[in-house]
């Protein structure tokens, strides 16, 4: 019985040793989330930012860039005030903001720095730079917000700011963090990716206190990071400023556009604001105020406004008419006003004519050809696939969907089909007296001014265009773009039916908007009203310059500005002569738009 | 000058590797604890607790040389005298030692401070070897269960009025030297039982799922059993013993001091107070369980390097192990203990004397006691008791004290031919 004793003592020693190795193969190699633990425990991960890339303007004028601010921290437990009355001096606080700062800082961690006084600027940086040493636990933090020299082209630039808790979830890669600053509109929404950068990440080790005890594995699993790319914008910033400074104290739009490319030269949202607002610790506020301003000021305008085409759609009726050929430059029709209102001008017109005239019974007459093809004996049906038929050749000048500019938010406004009158009238219940508005750009259509712009830039090339959009490089690798920008686009319209149009453009100058006419230039335009159901109506037109050899199309839209011959002819005249001729040689008009009295 | 060179050849050389081993191991552990690249030290420097480990080390084998030197009687002849200066030692300590957080441990002059607690253990197990060698010495009775316990006994008084609960703990594992020199089994099984009792009342929160057990099996008990009155009694009684046991440890851990009622609550669940009691216990688990099957290599921890775990390099420095050598490093100096235990059991069975063997299941009973607690207490399979790992562990009374406790054994094992066989 006793011999056996010896023996049991060895089994417990090695089944309590079985035990400890059976539990520590548990905690170390089973169950890895005390690696986990450890590495929150002893390891900090800290993010490095990369400065975010730099916009210019299609000369290499700098338009965005990053403006370096200065956060002094503190470390509660390093930190020894001595003279609180001196200290308050120097870094020009009070001694209330002292006692609050130094408080947060403390009830956030002893440890770990936390801002003392947020957003030095430089000079007050410059100034307290050489006190620093004198109090431990201070330091300087740097950061950076975006800063814009020449405050312009807000809208189409666009802000950055916090990102948001949905937008956290969407970021399915991880890639940012809370507290991350990315684009949240215009450009900088558009080419976040671009322009971010790269984050670069640096491991080091702390002690239970959160001191830190150098990088982890000597900087092993460390990368640096990689600025941001620069864009090189298609907006002329000089033609900007000048948009600006003519649309000023108005509510509407401008968009110039080179038609050859596509590069938006201009694009004015007005009212609009100093970009510089939108940016660093006042964000909020101002975006607030902004927000709550009833002139919409953050409202974008050049893409997210919609608005009857009215007259100038007349251009487009009569590129669908020669082209399906019920029309021919001989055409005639009466101006029969018992059909549709018009006004004072030789009677009857030929094609050209009625562009030149804007006369709205002749469209009236060669709309219902376009439409009523008696393709069915149903005039019912016979209007259902003539208007089907004719949405299709309408939708490939770029109206009715959104062109795919580099921005987001942008507006495809309307062009109707059989289903929406079918659903208004019920199916069979109407027909072309029902839907004859179309033919003078009214009733249920809408564009937005760059599909204006835009339309300006097809008649300027006889029948095609590229997508408009704001960046011309990447990096300065004009390659670098999205490729759409680069692919001619053609709205099915054969070249020769384009110089008549333009021949009528430019008579219509003289016509219906003589204060557009520019000595020595050719203008090719088209007035337009916008009618507005809540008030004076939007004065609208568009033109390219010069007529042989376009360099630039234009739209203009002013709201409540009345007749399109005045304030928006006036603005795209300037425009173009001061994109074209680089100064102005008509400064009683520019006086004139400036001063906005238009009536 | 012939009998040294006999007696060198009987040193049993591989316990002596193992203790070397073993202390090696520890020494460069207790460098990588306070390792810091930003302030490189040698692990030579003797500002650092290295360079004194290595001090303690130097002293150590001084100690080793003389007990080699000195008579194999002395140790027996002079055991109760030696037993007798420590409990004086201990008695004293209250009143002229140096009072920390509460407690007095050590004693001494100066720089130079021992821990009295730490030393008697040998003390001890030298007394009860002495008292329990004579051959009519028969634990099975119970006069001389009393003079054992006695002697057991007054230590651990001494030790608790420290009071340092630990060590006194330490003490109780003479009782696996009891049981190899025949202390009745079922002692054993009733502690065994009570233990479990305990534990189970504990670690269960409601105590009516116990009670109903309890009830179950001593009805089922006396149901299955012969139905007479004095049986039905007894059961009846013990069963009513148990449940008021179970309820009064309730009303007993409510009444220790809030710091012990949590380090046993602690056990059951360490999350109850992460960054009090169970800090250590957390933070000892996130330091051994980071450690992976390979660890992550030596001085690459950063757990117990930038002091996530408190006690680091002294009753904690498992943790350190654990991180930088993994789990292949823990099964090595496991294996270690385990290996050196397994060659202490096979040494003390080859004793002629009584009081040899006795004497070296003492020293199998303390080293297996500290080694099994302290390592189940970093991983958290046992309470937090303040007691080092043998060898390891930083401190110069700790390893004096273990040195001093294994080296005499090994010296009466390396004299055993010189003994009469007096064995019964």
């Amino acid at each position: 019985m006793r011999d056996q004793r010896p023996t049991v003592i060895l089994l417990v020693i090695f089944l309590l040793s079985g035990i400890l190795l059976v539990k520590l193969f548990a905690i170390q190699v089973l169950d890895d989330s005390f690696l986990k633990r450890a590495e929150s425990n002893a390891i900090q991960r800290i993010v490095d930012h990369p400065y975010r890339g730099l916009v210019y303007d299609r000369s290499g004028k700098l338009m965005v860039f990053n403006n370096p601010i200065f956060d002094l921290m503190v470390v509660p437990r390093e930190f020894q005030v001595g003279d609180t009355a001196k200290f308050c001096e120097l870094f020009r606080i009070s001694k209330e903001q002292l006692i609050e700062g130094y408080a947060a800082a403390k009830s956030y961690s002893k440890v770990k720095p936390s801002p003392l006084i947020k957003q030095l600027s430089t000079t007050d940086f410059a100034r307290i730079q050489d006190f620093l040493v004198d109090y431990p636990g201070l330091f300087i933090l740097t950061r950076s917000v975006r800063s814009y020299p020449t405050p312009t082209a807000a809208h189409a630039l666009g802000y950055i700011g916090e990102i948001s808790g949905v937008q956290l979830e969407k970021d399915t890669v991880e890639y940012y963090a809370q507290g991350d600053y990315v684009g949240l509109s215009g450009l900088e929404k558009f080419y976040e990716k671009e322009m971010r950068g790269k984050k670069g990440v640096k491991y080091k080790m702390v002690n239970v206190l959160g001191v830190d005890k150098g990088p982890f594995k000597e900087g092993e699993y460390d990368t640096i990071s990689i600025a941001g790319k620069n864009l090189i914008s298609t907006i002329d910033l000089d033609l900007q400023r000048y948009g600006e400074l003519l649309m000023n104290g108005k509510t509407g739009s401008v968009v110039a556009i080179e038609p050859k490319t596509g590069e938006i030269l201009a694009m004015i949202s007005a009212p609009f604001y100093d970009p510089n607002q939108l940016t660093g610790a006042e964000f909020g506020k101002t975006y607030k105020n902004l927000n709550k301003d009833n002139s919409k000021p953050l409202f974008n305008r050049p893409i997210m406004a919609t608005y009857p085409p009215g007259s100038i759609f007349k251009i487009v009726q009569s590129l669908i008419g020669l082209q399906e050929g019920v029309l021919t430059p001989n055409t005639t029709f009466g101006c029969n006003r018992s059909l549709v209102a018009c006004h004072n001008h030789p009677n009857p017109v030929n094609l050209f004519g009625a562009i030149q005239n804007s006369c709205n019974p002749y469209y009236h007459q060669a709309f219902r050809q376009i439409i009523n093809r008696e393709v069915s004996s149903n005039t019912f049906k016979d209007t259902e696939i003539g208007l089907n038929a004719w949405r299709e050749s309408v939708l490939k000048f770029g109206l009715g969907s959104p062109l795919g500019i580099d921005m987001s938010g942008e507006k495809g406004g309307d062009i109707p089909s059989s289903k929406l009158y079918d659903r208004i009238y019920g199916v069979g219940h109407w027909k072309y007296s029902t839907i004859y508005s179309l033919s003078i750009g009214q009733g249920e259509m809408q564009v937005t001014p760059l599909q204006m712009a835009n339309l300006a830039a097809i008649f300027a090339n006889k029948g095609f265009y590229y997508t408009p959009h704001l960046v011309k490089a990447i990096d300065g690798d004009p390659e670098k773009i999205p490729a759409k920008f680069r692919q001619k686009i053609s709205v099915g319209i054969d070249v020769r039916h384009f110089d008549l149009i333009q021949d009528a453009m430019v008579e219509a100058i003289y016509g219906t908007a003589a204060r557009a006419v520019i000595a020595d230039l050719v203008i090719a335009g088209k007035t337009g009203t916008a009618q507005n159901p809540h008030g004076e109506d939007h004065s609208v037109f568009i033109a390219f310059a010069p007529k042989d050899n376009p360099k630039i199309a234009i739209a203009v839209y002013v709201e409540n500005a009345g007749w399109g011959g005045r304030a928006a002819a006036s603005t795209a005249s300037l425009m173009i002569e001061k994109y074209i001729r680089r100064t102005i040689a008509r400064p009683d008009l520019q006086e004139y738009v400036i001063a906005g009295n238009f009536k | 000058m012939k009998e040294s060179e006999v007696q060198i050849n009987r040193v049993d050389w591989i316990a002596v590797s193992i203790y070397f081993a073993l202390v090696i191991i520890g020494w460069f552990n207790i460098y990588a604890v306070i390792y810091d690249s930003q302030v490189e030290k040698s692990i030579f420097d003797f500002s650092i607790s290295s360079g004194k480990q290595l001090v303690w080390i130097g002293t150590a084998i001084g100690l080793i040389t003389l007990i080699m030197v000195a008579d194999y009687r002395f140790f027996e002849n002079l055991s109760l005298v030696i037993y007798l200066i420590f409990l004086l030692i201990l008695i004293v300590t209250p009143i002229f030692g140096k009072e920390v957080n509460g407690q007095i441990l050590s004693i001494g002059v100066g720089e130079f401070r021992i821990q009295p607690g730490e030393f008697a253990k040998f003390a001890t197990a030298l007394a009860l070897a002495k008292v329990m060698e004579r051959p009519t010495f028969d634990l099975s009775k119970r006069n001389y269960q009393a003079i054992a316990f006695g002697v057991l006994l007054i230590p651990i008084a001494l030790i608790l009025m420290q009071p340092d609960t630990g060590t006194a703990m330490v003490y109780f594992s003479l009782l696996i030297m009891f049981y190899r020199e025949g202390l009745p089994q079922w002692y054993y099984g009733l502690g065994i039982g009570s233990v479990s009792i305990t534990l189970l009342a504990l670690g269960i929160d409601n105590n009516i799922y116990l009670t109903a057990v309890i009830i179950l099996v001593v009805g089922g008990l006396i149901y299955l059993g012969k139905k007479s009155w004095q049986r039905i009694l007894a059961f009846s009684l013990i069963g009513i013993g148990l449940i008021a046991y179970i309820y009064s440890i309730d009303f007993v851990v409510s009444k220790l001091p809030p710091h012990q009622q949590n380090r046993v609550m602690v056990l059951f669940n360490p999350d109850i107070d992460p960054l009090g009691v169970g800090w250590n216990v957390t933070q000892s688990k996130i330091a051994i369980g980071s450690g992976g099957f390979f660890g992550k290599g030596y001085l690459e921890g950063t757990q117990t390097k930038f002091d996530f775990v408190p006690e680091q390099d002294t009753d904690f420095i498992f943790c350190t192990l654990g991180e930088e050598f993994g789990w292949l490093g823990s099964l090595v100096v496991i294996g270690l203990f385990v290996g050196l235990l397994y060659r202490l059991v096979i040494m003390a069975e080859r004793q002629k004397t009584r009081f040899s063997r006795i004497y070296g299941y003492g020293v199998i009973s303390i080293l297996l006691f500290h080694f099994m607690i302290n390592i189940a207490m970093t991983i958290g399979l046992f309470p937090v008791v303040g007691i080092p790992l043998p060898f390891f562990s930083y401190g110069g009374s700790s390893l004096w004290s273990f040195t001093v406790l294994l080296f005499i054994f090994i010296k009466l094992d390396s004299s055993r031919a010189s003994q009469l066989g007096r064995i019964s």
